[in-house]
């Protein structure tokens, strides 16, 4: 039969992403409300809600990669970030805003990780919107009173020796991770760096990758 | 849950640093284009200062703790962005109310009731 289990594939044959997938709820009803009210208000427009959205978008952890290859590369910036990382990342074009922002960096004996224990406090304007699991319960309440079993269930064993700092961001308070510049990347570009630096890597819950892990391109 | 109403240890429900919980969830979902505009409204609202991040907070953290369990993120963020405008005087609950009977008159299906 050719209708059959096509209920939850696209024209495409893809399946539709669930969010999309049911009815309007109550709480979309309400977005859509509030929307249209605000606009009618002049609170603010529809091009308005679109840009922010496309700004919102074009964050990623590459704008935060970007900083720590920088970091990695110009001794002068690196100072300049660990004194003031909000004033250093908006020189390169990544504003936070009125929030502080605290870089933590990483040595071979030190490893730091950030959480938001109340809610879901996050380096937006380096990483984009937080990841479902940085917001979930368990993140949230384990990872301050056992980071080390936490970071291994992100596949990140560290030995005894290194001590684990954990920081709890607050609404004006963020903190982002600078880890530490892999080995074998002498004479790297900051570009070529940054493909190293992961999201997790910059949240403390992971590590950078490996030079061996992208393909080098000639230089 | 830690904080019963009988074991009482000066912490509220969202103050949940060091409780036990199972292990980290892997799941992934990409945002929605109604969850995208939320965070926008927020954005927007708060920047405009109709509310401040800290309004955002106190909404969120007065909701139960069961809300965290049966709401999705974005669900709780526009109850308090709603809950933080009529506050603020932007509109009222009556404007809400009627606007949103509207909408829901429109369709069934968020795209049907958003008109672009």
């Amino acid at each position: 039969m050719p209708h059959d289990h096509h209920d939850h594939l696209s024209p495409s044959g893809h399946p539709f992403r669930p969010d999309d997938d049911h009815p309007l709820t109550y709480w979309q009803q309400m977005e859509i409300a509030i929307r249209e009210i605000l606009i009618e208000k002049g609170v603010t427009t529809a091009a308005e809600i679109n840009a922010q959205i496309d700004a919102m978008d074009a964050r990623s952890p590459a704008n935060g990669a970007a900083v720590v290859a920088r970091a990695w590369t110009d001794p002068t910036f690196r100072d300049d970030l660990m004194r003031d990382a909000g004033a250093a990342s908006a020189s390169m074009g990544f504003d936070i805003g009125p929030m502080k922002l605290i870089a933590v960096k990483n040595t071979a004996d030190v490893h730091n990780v950030i959480v938001c224990t109340l809610c879901s406090c996050y380096p937006r304007n380096l990483l984009g919107l937080p990841p479902d699991w940085y917001k979930s319960r368990a993140y949230r309440s384990r990872t301050v009173k056992e980071p080390r079993k936490v970071l291994a269930e992100f596949g990140v064993d560290l030995p005894d020796h290194v001590t684990v700092r954990v920081h709890d961001s607050t609404a004006d308070m963020r903190y982002i991770v600078v880890p530490v510049r892999p080995g074998g990347t002498d004479g790297w570009s900051a570009d070529q760096l940054a493909a190293l630096v992961t999201r997790d890597s910059m949240i403390g819950t992971g590590l950078p990758k490996a030079p061996e892990a992208i393909a080098q391109t000639p230089r | 849950m830690t904080h019963s109403p009988n074991g009482y240890d000066g912490r509220r429900w969202h103050d949940m640093g060091g409780d036990a919980a199972g292990p980290i969830p892997t799941e992934q979902h990409d945002f929605s284009l109604w969850e995208k505009r939320v965070d926008a409204l927020m954005v927007i609202a708060s920047s405009k200062g109709h509310f401040t991040v800290d309004g955002l907070r106190r909404v969120l953290e007065d909701m139960s703790p069961e809300s965290f369990e049966t709401m999705t993120y974005y669900e709780r963020w526009i109850a308090s962005v709603n809950q933080n405008l009529i506050e603020s005087g932007v509109y009222t609950t009556a404007e809400l109310a009627a606007r949103m009977s509207d909408i829901a008159a429109r369709g069934a299906t968020y795209g049907e009731a958003s008109h672009e």
